[in-house]
């Protein structure tokens, strides 16, 4: 067996260990490699930047634990920025797993920004239905959510007593590891013209580019990538920008792996073809 | 180094390496976590739909609108709850193989229901507002000579790029979908271009796999923060 036979048969393990220290290494010791920013994220940002101060935002907490690493550190971001600029937050959550994620990152964020439940932000908790709620939110938020997620009457809520529906709302942030951002997209953009935008995870990314080409997404942000950006945008760096260069460093490897399968795998196959020739 | 003294996050820390352990090969480690997520996921999602959608759109409905019909009020709106509840009951027939027929009356209503609210709203968004974002962009047209005019009165990347990527798309949409046209034989004229649609959806799964080691990076990432920050305090 020679070199290049060995390096195809190679022990995937040894994979995984080098792997585990392309994380590791730069998390413990950063190279603070540069990110920059891409325009579907800025666009996102822009469109909360240009939202007059008082106007509610929606943040929409549409994911669970299995994409938390991706999307809480988005949904961070841009709380921080909507704080920062007095713009009011509702949350809602239309993912069962998302209750607790929602709940520990508002408790978290409103106290570090200073922003007080009721007249910053109210978490509405979750709903269950999907589009069916989405839907509704377009006639009355009060019939949606009678009451918050501790189940205060939304009536007696200060910031809920002038939204009534979408009118009343700037912008829709959805934070999402599945299709939600369809449903905001078919049902509370193209129904109401409520202005969206979406956080979504990597994978998801690629399949909601077409969505900026018609403008039914005001904005994207996609995976940890993403929250890096937006966290630069902010001038707030936190786990995004702290994640970029281990992912740096283990997407050089994964590349050069790539690279060096193919070269080995194109000399195995010529020394087949020599012998049988 | 501050390693944590609350016993929740060392729960989640030794759960985390118990399912990393399958790395190395399948252990009772990793078994015994895979069955606790199973089972603890199970359990949260029963509670999660039964507070949040038995309890509020059945019980309280129908508790209210039998004390208020008892009481001498009449009937009132909540007991039209009675209708989605005897249908969600009817699916349960499936359990009995006599009457498992019954089934098909309540998934029919579902189904019905679903699709009515759903064809006009995705027919607009997903295929209409595509289409008409393929060739229009805003209110320009994504195809414009006065693109082309503007790289060649001065040339750069960036015209070059605005110029060029409409053309493209429209010929990637419509390689594309040629190549997923199977009333005509992919020969000649037809499978040149079939071909170049194959080499759009090549550059299509190329940019998906990208992504998704993305991602999944970004999974390894957010459990090692964990472990190095919140569970062993290695990090900040």
């Amino acid at each position: 067996m020679n070199l290049y036979e060995k390096f195809l048969k190679i022990d995937r393990r040894y994979i995984f260990i080098l792997v585990a220290i392309g994380v590791i290494v730069p998390l413990v010791a950063p190279l603070g490699l540069a990110v920059t920013t891409s325009p579907p994220v800025e666009n996102v940002y822009n469109a909360i930047e240009e939202l007059p101060p008082g106007t509610p935002v929606m943040v929409s907490v549409d994911y669970d634990p299995s994409t938390q690493p991706e999307l809480s550190p988005m949904t961070v971001a841009v709380l921080r920025h909507c704080f920062s600029r007095d713009l009011p937050v509702i949350i809602t959550v239309l993912h069962p797993g998302g209750p607790g994620l929602a709940l520990e990152i508002s408790d978290r964020i409103s106290q570090e920004m200073g922003a007080e439940y009721g007249e910053d932000y109210v978490f509405l908790g979750y709903k269950v239905g999907g589009s069916a709620v989405i839907l509704s939110m377009g006639q009355d938020f009060h019939v949606s959510f009678p009451a918050d997620y501790f189940n205060t009457p939304i009536d007696d809520l200060p910031l809920m007593n002038d939204v009534k529906n979408y009118n009343d709302v700037g912008l829709v942030v959805t934070m999402s590891g599945s299709t939600f951002p369809d449903f905001w997209v078919a049902y509370a953009h193209e129904r109401y013209g409520q202005e969206i935008a979406a956080g979504v995870t990597a994978v998801m990314a690629a399949d909601y580019y077409p969505y900026l080409q018609t403008g039914q997404l005001v904005g994207l942000i996609g995976g940890l990538k993403g929250a890096a950006e937006y966290e630069k945008l902010i001038n707030r760096p936190s786990d995004g920008l702290k994640g970029m260069d281990a992912q740096t460093i283990v997407h050089l490897f994964i590349v050069v792996m790539i690279l060096l399968g193919n070269i080995a795998f194109i000399f195995v196959q010529r020394a087949k073809k020599r012998e049988e020739a | 180094m501050h390693i944590s003294t609350d016993i929740w996050i060392w729960i989640a820390a030794i759960l985390t390496l118990c399912i990393y352990s399958f790395l190395y090969k399948d252990n009772p480690f990793y078994k015994f976590a895979e069955h606790l997520l199973v089972g603890v996921s199970a359990g949260y999602f029963f509670v999660i739909y039964f507070w949040n959608l038995v309890v509020p759109n059945l019980l309280t409905p129908l508790k209210n609108g039998f004390s208020t019909l008892f009481t001498g009020g009449g009937f009132t709106g909540d007991l039209a709850a009675l209708v989605p509840g005897i249908l969600g009951l009817i699916i349960l027939t499936r359990l009995i193989p006599k009457i498992a027929w019954m089934s098909r009356w309540a998934i029919g209503f579902y189904f019905g229901a679903f699709q009515g609210i759903v064809i006009t709203g995705y027919m607009q968004a997903f295929i209409l507002a595509q289409i008409y974002g393929t060739f229009i962009k805003g209110a320009n047209p994504v195809f414009s000579l006065a693109l082309f005019g503007n790289f060649f009165s001065a040339p750069g990347w960036a015209p070059f790029v605005l110029a060029v990527s409409g053309p493209l798309m429209i010929l990637g949409v419509v390689c594309t979908l040629t190549y997923f046209f199977f009333s005509t034989e992919h020969k000649g004229f037809v499978g040149g271009v079939a071909k170049v649609g194959i080499v759009f959806l090549m550059i299509g799964f190329g940019a998906s796999f990208g992504y998704t080691v993305m991602a999944r990076v970004s999974l390894l990432i957010g459990r090692l923060q964990f472990l190095l920050r919140d569970w062993l305090g290695i990090i900040s």
